[in-house]
């Protein structure tokens, strides 16, 4: 399977996202912002980070860059695009899915492991994974997620909430919400489900010195989905 | 011409900076202050003459890049 990472100026998750998608057997390909063409991907990724030092708005400026209009037209054909942390804002920027990423609601940056549950698995990324509750990181200073009443509506009808932050046995509720996300929100899909932003980095947790394997899960399951 | 625009977030959004600057005013004696709202503020150097044409592209450029338009309201002063 073929993944493409794609490099902003700012990016700092490209690497350990490459290191993850080759170690669980991706053939991946690094891609400059400042290309137009993506090479023959399955996955196009991109990544966390500080997009261009999150100026004006988090990926505001990564969403209008030149490559951009070849991952659109990748998504729209049906082409799988994952979008972790920045890469989730700059998805929301580019209007691939819907909301945006706020300021966390106690206005500080948020570096530690979390829960998420899977709140759908009738999609590429989660079909079939093994557990339902995963140990994850996140590391933002934006990952409130905010939509309108409207557009929430939609996501929970057409099962667009990709993951929940969670306790460590899967309860959603307000002690487990980190940032202040709408309903617990760490991760949605477009209507589709070949879409998915979400703001805990699984390439974090992939080797036992890095405090979790959970990530490996994810990815493990993502490649054989994908078979 | 110049072109002065400003960005705030809707009302309703939560702003959790406008809060704290609330809330900091309060400690410092200025109890009469009850809601601050941060906002952007930008100056846009248009090359056009025509003010009608400059504040067109101007409110081209606030919905296509400058605001976003799930949180955050746009003016053109």
């Amino acid at each position: 399977m073929n993944s493409s990472v794609i490099i902003f100026p700012g990016s700092n998750c490209d690497r350990d996202m490459d290191v993850a998608l080759k170690k669980f057997g991706f053939k991946n390909k690094m891609v400059w912002h400042d290309d137009d063409k993506l090479p023959q991907s399955d996955l196009i990724v991109l990544p966390g980070g500080f997009s261009y030092g999150d100026y004006l708005r988090c990926g505001s400026i990564a969403g209008k860059s030149k490559i951009i209009q070849s991952v659109i037209d990748f998504a729209n054909s049906g082409g799988l695009v994952l979008g972790i942390c920045n890469g989730f804002q700059i998805l929301t920027e580019t209007g691939l899915l819907k909301g945006v990423l706020q300021q966390n609601k106690n206005i500080e940056f948020i570096c530690k492991n979390i829960f998420v549950k899977v709140n759908n698995s009738e999609n590429k990324f989660f079909e079939n994974i093994d557990k339902d509750v995963l140990e994850l990181h996140i590391a933002h200073n934006e990952g409130n997620y905010f939509c309108s009443e409207d557009e929430l509506k939609s996501l929970e009808d057409n099962n667009q909430i990709a993951a929940f932050y969670c306790s460590s046995d899967g309860k959603v509720d307000d002690k487990s919400n980190p940032n202040g996300a709408i309903k617990n929100i760490a991760g949605i899909f477009n209507e589709k489900k070949n879409i998915l932003g979400m703001m805990p980095h699984p390439e974090r947790m992939i080797d036992q010195s890095l405090s979790g394997e959970d990530g490996s899960i994810f990815f493990e399951n993502l490649l054989k989905n994908l078979k | 011409m110049k072109v002065k625009v400003v960005v705030t977030l809707k009302s309703g959004v939560l702003d959790p900076q406008g809060k704290a600057i609330q809330q900091t005013l309060n400690g410092m004696g200025f109890a009469n202050v009850k809601d601050v709202r941060q906002g952007k503020y930008f100056d846009i150097d248009i090359d056009e003459n025509d003010e009608q044409k400059a504040k067109l592209s101007a409110e081209e450029i606030c919905k296509k890049l400058l605001a976003n338009q799930v949180i955050e309201d746009f003016k053109i002063i």
